[in-house]
């Protein structure tokens, strides 16, 4: 049998030593009308051979960024990750270990995500960070909720230029305890900041507001903290791109509460959307109203350095209802792959794989514009994704180039932006695929 | 100790290449000024060998199932096949982005179906989505689901959730973060539900009972039938915390018996791997009834076509994370099942039962098991004798084991046994390596008579002594700062 190595004799001894005849004599208290439906319809076990020949056919069956020229962004994107990150990650000692809740056998475990900690308070400028969250619809979630137990007020205005699909987590969050969601109207591909002043109120826990937003553009953070710090008390909390903080103003600069990310770029795949990193930085008077695991440096014993789980006060596991959130498995090893990717490219790597992403993204909006009938959606600065109009519908666009090996980008149709498509670029693009892809587009609107 | 990479710090040195910039732009011309960064960056400046070898210096300072056992009760920790990771590394799997035209993803689409399919066939459910990506967040969808059925039905007033004294810490944690109000019952002399207690405290308020079966003491509630009952009078559903399904595979059906709502954990029964701490997987199953509630989107396969299906969206609870849940994830369950099928599932609870049973049998006379009758795929055996003898606590006895070479068992938990030690074997472990752990643990509660000291001031041959997490909780250091 796979993966039991305990033979039939072995397991007869067993019972023996038990003192059970067979296995039934061990459920015997189950009572048989419960038993009699577990019957299992499965397909026959399938050999390690097998198995690999199936999966290869099915993976196969996918088309992957490795085989097209993909320009698919909103939240989840195609940067490259060095080789080593997957060695590292590979170690079983990193793969199969549990939580550290025993800090002396998982102090590896407890200084990576120490490391990883410190490099997110880095990127953002904050001052402390947790250990991760699912990923950045959740974690915006849970700052919101954090909001609401910091000042106890009911109503979280969210700009409406943020990624959809966090909304949409936001909502299965907040809705059922009471807690109201104002949206922000969009205006020109930023937040609206008149209709934002007009909404903050002393009833507002916070203001949500995601930079570069859903649409690639970067917003007026320092605009937006004005309105919302007017209120005291109030959070105003961020979704920001950890790739693009190499170049845009770290949070701090802009006095945020709680920065919180998807750190999926951050040398993680992209595998269909999951798994995910979500990150979560705040300010160090907020600590114990964090959700997520903390790990702190402290000393063992001898008074030498070591690591633990701290502010665990906060948690499922011992405050049971009362905890800040109920998270308990998070993104670990995802956390883990970050950390190896940050520390593998340092500060001049991340720089440059922004800044390669954003140059490489102005240059093909430049091209892109040049073209018959298309333009882009707004006149918003952006970063390394932007919206564009199209002469025809984004759906036949789509289709055409999937035929020339492009994944175009994303259709904005259901988003509410009609004829408009989302395009985002990092730093694996070269200016030869940049122009395959201005040269398909040119076509579409010929044909 | 190991230095933190920060402390490897050489400016200049590098860890990576990127390919020339080919595309001329000067970064005033995309970014203006006001919103470029003025804080310096600070990452560490290090090359991909410092970088290996800081995260092997780390890697040797952790425990790991390949290095040995790991007996923590409800947590499930077995063997994780290494089959898995190579095949999940396929680019077609690494590569493939989320919002892709569906028929580019056919594949992944097969493996998100298959595996619902699977899942419920074997909890006898309805319907299972793999959307959450923890089990506290399938806590989280179950609930949001119990309470969108009730909302439909214009039960509003419901509001509270019973679950036992002995219920893992994220069940009442969940039920607050859906705005549920946890009412504890009482557990009876045997360790299971007091079904008298329960009665009096249903009204008409209960919203539904979450229960752990196997519960956390690795006792099967025999009286489930009866608890359903009296929840289902009021119109509550019935919620199985799947934390312990390890016990269950082949044995019964918790959605064919009454149960409603039951969140899996991927990375205990189907072993996905830990990785320290996630990533995870919380699938849901439902019942019938439930399915207009379920996260979307589901796949679903239609003329031999897979597809995202959205048609419940209007009473669906929404989503519960970005995309499709963790997929990398699903990619190892599902292979996993293919390689045991029925038989092979069977024997995996048969084996973890049996398993547990045979270290309850070689341990209960040294040390106190509060109920010792055969258990399920764990147990809870107690330091009790040695804290009242030799003042031996049950964490000392934990460190002790970690000197030995073992991890320790799930501690201090469930909360209703005092000085607890919960102990899950599971199913991949040899007779021998379960002999080695009796024999550690029978030495344990030797020297604890005999030099006791020993034991308090375990552990001494671990990489680090015993860690004052005191100081790390009034005195916080959470990030390196240079």
């Amino acid at each position: 049998m796979p993966y039991i190595s305990n033979t039939d004799r072995e397991r007869q001894k067993m019972l023996q030593e038990i003192g059970v005849k067979s296995f039934e004599d061990l459920i015997a208290n189950i009572p048989d009308q419960f038993r009699k439906t577990a019957t299992l319809n499965l397909q026959k076990p399938y050999s390690e051979w097998e198995i690999s020949n199936k999966i290869s056919r099915l993976a196969a069956r996918n088309i992957s960024t490795c085989r097209v020229n993909s320009f698919l962004g909103g939240g989840i994107y195609d940067h490259y990750i060095p080789a080593a990150v997957d060695h590292v990650i590979l170690r079983p000692e990193f793969h199969s270990s549990y939580t550290p809740y025993q800090a002396e056998v998982s102090q590896g475990t407890l200084q990576y995500i120490y490391e990883f900690q410190s490099l997110i308070c880095d990127l953002t400028g904050m001052e402390i960070a947790n250990a991760s969250m699912y990923d950045g619809a959740t974690a915006t979630a849970e700052a919101i909720l954090m909001s609401v137990r910091k000042n106890k007020r009911k109503k979280a205005v969210i700009a409406g230029t943020i990624n959809p699909s966090y909304l949409q987590v936001i909502r299965a969050f907040v809705c059922g305890i009471g807690i109201e969601l104002v949206i922000v109207p969009a205006k020109d591909g930023l937040i609206d900041y008149e209709e934002l002043a007009r909404l903050v109120d002393e009833e507002t826990a916070c203001v949500v507001l995601q930079t570069p937003n859903f649409l690639g553009n970067i917003e007026d953070p320092f605009r937006v903290e004005e309105i919302a710090h007017k209120i005291k008390n109030l959070m105003f909390i961020l979704a920001v791109d950890p790739i693009s903080l190499a170049l845009l103003n770290a949070p701090v600069e802009y006095n945020a509460d709680i920065v919180v990310g998807e750190g999926q770029a951050l040398g993680n795949g992209q595998f269909y959307g999951g798994p995910l990193l979500g990150f979560f930085a705040t300010r160090m008077s907020l600590a114990r109203i964090m959700p997520g695991r903390i790990a702190g440096g402290t000393v063992d014993k001898d008074g030498n350095r070591a690591y633990a789980l701290t502010l665990q006060a906060r948690e499922q596991h011992i405050r049971r209802e009362k905890a800040t959130s109920n998270i308990c498995s998070n993104q670990s090893l995802c956390a883990l792959a970050a950390t190896v990717y940050m520390c593998l490219m340092g500060k001049a790597g991340l720089t440059e794989v922004a800044r390669q992403s954003t140059t490489k993204a102005h240059y093909l909006a430049n091209e892109i514009v040049k073209l018959p009938g298309y333009e882009l959606l707004n006149d918003a600065p952006f970063f390394k994704e932007f919206a564009i109009k199209t002469p025809v519908k984004p759906g036949v666009i789509i289709e055409k180039l999937l035929s020339e090996n492009i994944f175009a980008g994303i259709d904005l149709e259901p988003f509410g932006y009609k004829q408009a498509m989302l395009v985002a670029v990092t730093e694996k693009k070269s200016r030869t695929m940049l122009d395959e892809f201005v040269r398909s587009l040119k076509e579409v609107n010929n044909g | 100790m190991a230095k933190t990479i920060f402390e490897k710090h050489t400016t200049g040195r590098k860890g990576y290449t990127l390919p020339q910039n080919d595309v001329e732009l000067k970064l005033d011309d995309c970014i203006p000024q006001k919103f470029q960064r003025q804080q310096e960056l600070k990452m560490p400046e290090v090359s991909e060998l410092d970088v290996m070898r800081h995260f092997m210096e780390l890697s040797n300072m952790n425990h790991c199932i390949e290095k040995g056992f790991y007996p923590l009760g409800s947590c499930t920790m077995k063997y994780n096949p290494k089959l898995h990771e190579t095949l999940v590394r396929n680019c077609g799997f690494t590569n493939i982005h989320p919002l892709q035209p569906e028929e580019t993803v056919q594949g992944a689409l097969e493996i998100i179906y298959e595996l619902q399919k699977d899942l419920a066939e074997i909890s006898g459910f309805a319907t299972v989505t793999l959307q959450p990506v923890a089990g506290a967040q399938g806590e989280f969808t179950g609930l949001k689901i119990m309470q969108a059925y009730h909302e439909k039905k214009g039960n509003n007033h419901k509001n509270k959730i019973i679950m036992p004294d002995s219920a893992h810490g994220t069940n009442p944690a969940s039920a607050s973060l859906v705005g549920y109000n946890t009412v504890e019952i009482k557990s009876d002399s045997k360790g299971r539900v007091d079904l008298k207690a329960l009665k009096e405290l249903v009204d008409d308020d209960v919203a539904g009972f979450m229960l752990t079966n196997p519960n956390t003491l690795g006792l099967f509630e025999t009286q489930f039938k009866e608890i359903a009952e009296i929840i289902h009078d009021v119109d509550g559903l019935m919620y199985l915390d799947g934390a312990n399904f390890n016990a269950l595979l082949g044995v019964v059906k918790p959605g064919k018996i009454g149960f409603d709502i039951m969140h899996f954990n991927l990375h205990k029964t189907f072993s996905t791997p830990h990785g320290g701490g996630g990533p995870g997987s919380g699938p849901v199953g439902v019942v019938e009834k439930l399915l207009p509630f379920i996260p979307y989107p589901m796949a679903n396969l239609k003329n031999d076509k897979f597809f995202l299906d959205y048609s419940n969206c209007e009473t669906s609870i929404g989503k519960v994370h970005s995309f499709f849940g963790n997929f990398g994830v699903f990619v190892r369950a599902y292979i996993y099942l293919k390689m045991l099928g029925e038989v092979g599932l069977r024997r995996v609870s048969e084996n973890a039962i049996i398993n547990a049973n045979y270290l309850l049998a070689k341990l209960k006379d040294y040390y106190y098991v509060p109920y010792p009758s055969y258990c399920m795929h764990e147990f809870v055996a107690s330091g009790k004798w040695q804290k009242e003898k030799h003042e031996i606590r049950t964490m000392d006895i934990a460190k002790r084991l970690l000197d030995k070479g073992f991890h320790a068992p799930t501690v201090y938990f469930p909360l209703i046994v005092s000085e607890a030690l919960m102990i899950e074997p599971t199913e991949t472990e040899s007779l021998e390596t379960l002999d080695l752990f009796i024999r550690a643990m029978i030495e344990i509660a030797e020297e604890s008579k005999n030099e006791p000291e020993t034991v308090k001031s375990a552990p001494v041959n671990t990489p680090v002594k015993r860690v004052d997490d005191v100081k790390a909780a009034r005195e916080l250091d959470v990030r390196f700062e240079w």
